[in-house]
């Protein structure tokens, strides 16, 4: 991911960062088609924990992925102060259950270092790369094609 | 589609194809039951010329070959030269038929047309028409030159003004057809070989102007095949009182003094051929006058003499629209045009006038554009792509609404209030934006019972039994999505019905019956569903017959008593039709059981009542559109869950000495004499671990598509109610037990069970019922 091309050395990426618990995450701003408040859910049965059910999105059914529990974070039940990302995901739209959306960020790709190997397995299978913000914060770029069920995601393919 | 248009406009054209076949199959149904109205005749005809004329265009010449003869055949009918009589119609649905599969095979959706079928039945049509077969474009020069020259391929302009009345009118050449009659037709003009010039009479009808055409540019197009002098008739232009700004009045000669090809000259009215009366005449040098070498342009009263004069009266809005539309165009047009042609090289006339050609009386087009814009309606092609989306976007429109309607009544508002009032009426505005969009999409079952009565040809000839069939309620609408899968199920039952229910003609014969069997095939709407009947006169079910099967196969027990309605009913258990009965008909290893599944699979029903010797009816109903669901809305475990109603065959609260515990373990419960297992929802939806109370617990007996019965288990039912239709695939993936998802009035999405999975889920658990504490 360090790899860096000329034509894209200067490019900006703009980025959404969002924390779940202490840890701080980002994903691309163009996967990210709006944020909204929490809802409770509808469960699905026989789905994996991480999966909070589905919601209605103005028609559309949006199932919600627990994100911190998707990276193997503790995390609490939701409540309405939690945070719903309406995100692209291949060809699907899901939305991502965080505690808070941070900050809006914009670096270039030279910017991102690899994932460090002290990182826990479960954070790497779907952390990119991680770069430093000023205030000595370091934020986790998050791949979303992993996110969904591994069946979905051959679906999707 | 392609990105090429030419693709585009050949996928165009098969869909019309479909379309026309459709009318031709219809009508010369109507014929075969002896309505030989002219006005039938010619559709079957301009259904035959359309598919053929387009064909040629695309050079499918098979189609093109087998469609010419059996467009000469209609004309020979249309003409009243040959009177049509059973034997003729006979022919003509095994023509349809062969038309049919040439058509499909040009599109490459089916396999080539065996060429001895095709050959036999252009025979038979050929004799038909001429009284023997032609065999060679040798005879069809020399002696079938008349009939060949008979039959007109100016049925495009006949579709536009729907009447058979101004054909003789157009007593024109089948030179539109290229490339198929094109050489025939060339050998004469060559041969005359002195030939010096053309002379073309050139008389245009108001369509022509209608569809944007100019006459200035035509004559501008010729003068550059060489020197041409024109001639404008205006004798027929009538006084200004009289005067139909919108008509058409003036006629054009043309003498063009250039031995070019017939071909060219008719390159340049190519676009224009259908909307106009045309005469092309070569000239020879010898200035012996002009020979008719093609057309020749009859006595304007003679191809006239059935016209009603009411009919050219009858003017009304749609065909003033069109005229008026002509006269637009001729102006736009016409205007700035004039000067290249009166810039042509020996140029001795008058060039086009820049309004609109007027003449005498030009009822013969207007009369029968009139009458065709009366009855056709007028139509769009739309994608179905963007329909669906327009559906989804009124979907969410419904359930915003009651979503706000909700949020109203909680807030304590008045309902005299102006926002309760204005909401009210935002609801029934609401509801009837969702009937117009879901009618958009509704379609007649029109074209599934179009296809019908071939497949009754076939079966007959191939069970060697004499069948009628006859059809009803073709109008009916419904769906677009159950259309399309009421094929199906209707061709099993339609087949099962020739094979199995009607007797063979000597059978019939000895019981007194009329030797042809009649099936009835008949769609309606009853209480918000669409029931297809399908009914014989045959020989009823066997009900001896049937029990002794289903005993055989061990689906009932010899000692069970069931009533004559439930011996009809076992055909369609699974496991009753086996290969030992499969004919080359109905069997195909395909049961009653399937064509049960498909149904129920739609969210239909299908059953059977059978009259021993005077024979069955299988009646099916089926939901209107599968992008709603009649559910009920059922609680369990503190979430809102829909059961397709469909599905569901009784509600009850159960007593508790009714339930029993097979093995300790797994809860059955006694309805009406039989044992049925009870799934917990609930639980069985990992909504909750512990099993529920079985006090205040309601059941719902469902019944499966494999006919099994189960009780599902839920805390309430909270009522009936339609639902619209959400995937889970679509951004999620399947979930096991769910059928769907659907959004309730308060904005929540509630997932719809899939019955069939859960109650086979909800058996092979071994649930812990077993700790159930029966309250007594």
């Amino acid at each position: 991911m360090t790899q860096v091309t000329p034509n894209v050395a200067g490019s900006d990426r703009e980025l959404i960062a969002f924390r779940i618990g202490e840890q701080e995450f980002c994903v691309d701003i163009m996967s990210v088609r709006e944020i909204r408040g929490w809802t409770p859910a509808t469960p699905l049965p026989r789905s994996p924990a991480y999966m909070k059910g589905v919601i209605n999105l103005r028609g559309t059914v949006l199932p919600i992925i627990d994100l911190g529990a998707r990276f193997g974070l503790q995390t609490g039940e939701p409540t309405e102060r939690h945070v719903i990302m309406v995100a692209h995901v291949g060809s699907r739209l899901v939305g991502l259950l965080v505690d808070a959306v941070s900050d809006i960020v914009q670096l270039t790709d030279a910017a991102i270092q690899p994932t460090p190997d002290v990182a826990s397995e479960s954070v790497k299978a779907f952390v990119k790369g991680i770069f430093a913000v000023e205030g000595g914060r370091m934020i986790s770029l998050i791949d979303l094609e992993h996110v969904l069920p591994a069946e979905a995601e051959a679906e999707a393919a | 589609m392609s990105d090429d248009p030419f693709e585009a406009i050949k996928a165009t054209f098969f869909q019309e194809c479909e379309e026309l076949l459709g009318d031709l199959e219809t009508n010369l149904i109507a014929l075969e039951s002896g309505d030989t109205d002219i006005e039938t005749i010619n559709a079957c005809f301009r259904a035959v010329h359309s598919v053929k004329g387009g064909a040629g265009a695309f050079g499918l010449d098979d189609l093109v070959r087998f469609a010419h003869v059996f467009e000469t055949l209609m004309d020979e009918l249309r003409s009243g030269r040959k009177a049509v009589d059973e034997d003729v119609v006979q022919s003509l649905l095994r023509a349809s038929d062969v038309l049919n599969d040439h058509v499909t095979a040009a599109r490459g959706a089916g396999p080539a047309v065996d060429p001895d079928r095709s050959q036999a039945l252009i025979a038979e049509l050929e004799t038909l028409t001429h009284g023997a077969p032609v065999s060679g474009t040798d005879a069809d020069a020399a002696g079938d030159m008349d009939d060949d020259f008979g039959f007109t391929p100016v049925a495009l302009s006949l579709d536009d003004f729907g009447a058979g009345e101004a054909m003789p009118l157009m007593d024109l050449p089948a030179l539109d057809l290229p490339p198929l009659d094109l050489p025939s037709l060339d050998a004469p003009v060559v041969t005359g070989g002195e030939q010096t010039g053309w002379k073309i009479i050139f008389r245009p009808h108001p369509r022509l102007y209608a569809n944007a055409n100019e006459t200035a540019l035509l004559l501008r197009e010729l003068g550059r095949l060489g020197p041409i002098s024109v001639e404008m008739d205006d004798s027929g232009l009538p006084s200004l009182e009289a005067l139909e700004p919108l008509d058409s009045h003036l006629v054009w000669t043309i003498h063009l003094d250039a031995p070019v090809a017939e071909l060219d000259v008719r390159d340049v009215f190519d676009f224009v051929e259908t909307d106009c009366d045309l005469s092309i005449m070569s000239v020879m040098a010898e200035g012996a006058g002009a020979s008719v070498v093609s057309d020749s342009l009859p006595d304007l009263d003679d191809g006239l003499p059935s016209l009603d004069t009411g009919a050219a009266a009858e003017f009304d809005i749609a065909a003033l629209v069109a005229m008026a539309q002509a006269d637009t165009a001729s102006r736009l047009g016409g205007g700035g045009e004039t000067a290249p042609v009166a810039e042509t090289p020996k140029s001795t006339a008058a060039p086009a006038p820049a309004a609109p050609p007027v003449a005498a009386n030009n009822a013969t087009a207007a009369a029968p554009a009139a009458a065709s814009a009366a009855t056709a309606p007028v139509t769009i092609r739309v994608e179905l792509d963007r329909v669906d989306r327009l559906i989804n976007a009124v979907g969410e429109l419904v359930i915003q609404q009651a979503m706000l309607a909700q949020r109203v009544y909680e807030s304590g508002l008045a309902r005299s209030s102006d926002i309760s009032l204005g909401l009210e009426d935002l609801e029934l505005l609401t509801r009837e934006i969702q009937d117009s969009v879901m009618a958009i999409r509704a379609q007649p079952v029109k074209s599934v019972f179009q296809r019908m009565p071939r497949l009754v040809r076939e079966v007959a000839a191939m069970t060697g039994k004499k069948v009628k069939l006859v059809t009803a309620g073709e109008d009916t609408e419904v769906d677009k999505t159950v259309v399309e899968r009421l094929s199906e199920p209707i061709t099993h039952m339609l087949r099962n019905a020739i094979d199995h229910g009607l007797e063979s003609p000597e059978e019939r014969e000895a019981a007194g019956k009329p030797v042809e069997g009649t099936v009835k095939l008949a769609a309606l709407h009853r209480s918000g569903r669409i029931v297809i009947e399908i009914s014989d006169d045959g020989k009823g079910i066997n009900r001896q017959r049937v029990r002794s099967i289903a005993e055989e196969r061990g689906l009932v027990t010899p000692d069970q008593i069931l009533s004559d309605d439930e011996v009809d009913n076992l055909i369609f258990l699974p496991g009753f039709s086996t290969a030992q009965e499969v004919t080359d008909v109905s069997g195909r290893g395909v049961g009653m059981d399937v064509v049960r599944r498909s149904i129920q699979s739609l969210g239909g029903r299908i059953s059977i009542s059978s009259n021993p010797g005077k024979g069955s009816i299988f009646t099916m109903s089926l939901p209107l559109t599968l992008a709603v669901l009649d559910g009920m809305v059922v609680g369990a475990a503190d979430q809102t869950l829909v059961a397709p109603l469909a599905a569901i065959v009784e509600s009850l609260t159960p007593k508790a000495e009714d339930i029993h515990l097979v093995g300790g373990v797994d809860p059955v419960l006694m309805f009406r004499d039989e044992f049925v297992p009870l799934v917990d929802v609930g639980q069985t939806m990992e909504f909750r671990n512990e099993p529920t109370e079985l006090k205040g617990g309601v059941v719902m007996i469902v019944e499966t598509e494999g006919g099994q019965r189960a009780g599902l288990l839920v805390d309430a039912i909270h009522g009936q109610r339609q639902v619209v239709i959400k995937s889970l695939e679509t951004n999620y993936r399947h979930v096991e037990g769910v059928a769907a998802a659907t959004i309730l009035g308060d904005g929540r999405v509630a997932l719809i069970l899939d019955i069939d999975v859960l109650v086979n889920t909800g058996r092979r658990r071994t649930t812990s019922l077993a700790e159930l504490k029966m309250a007594s």
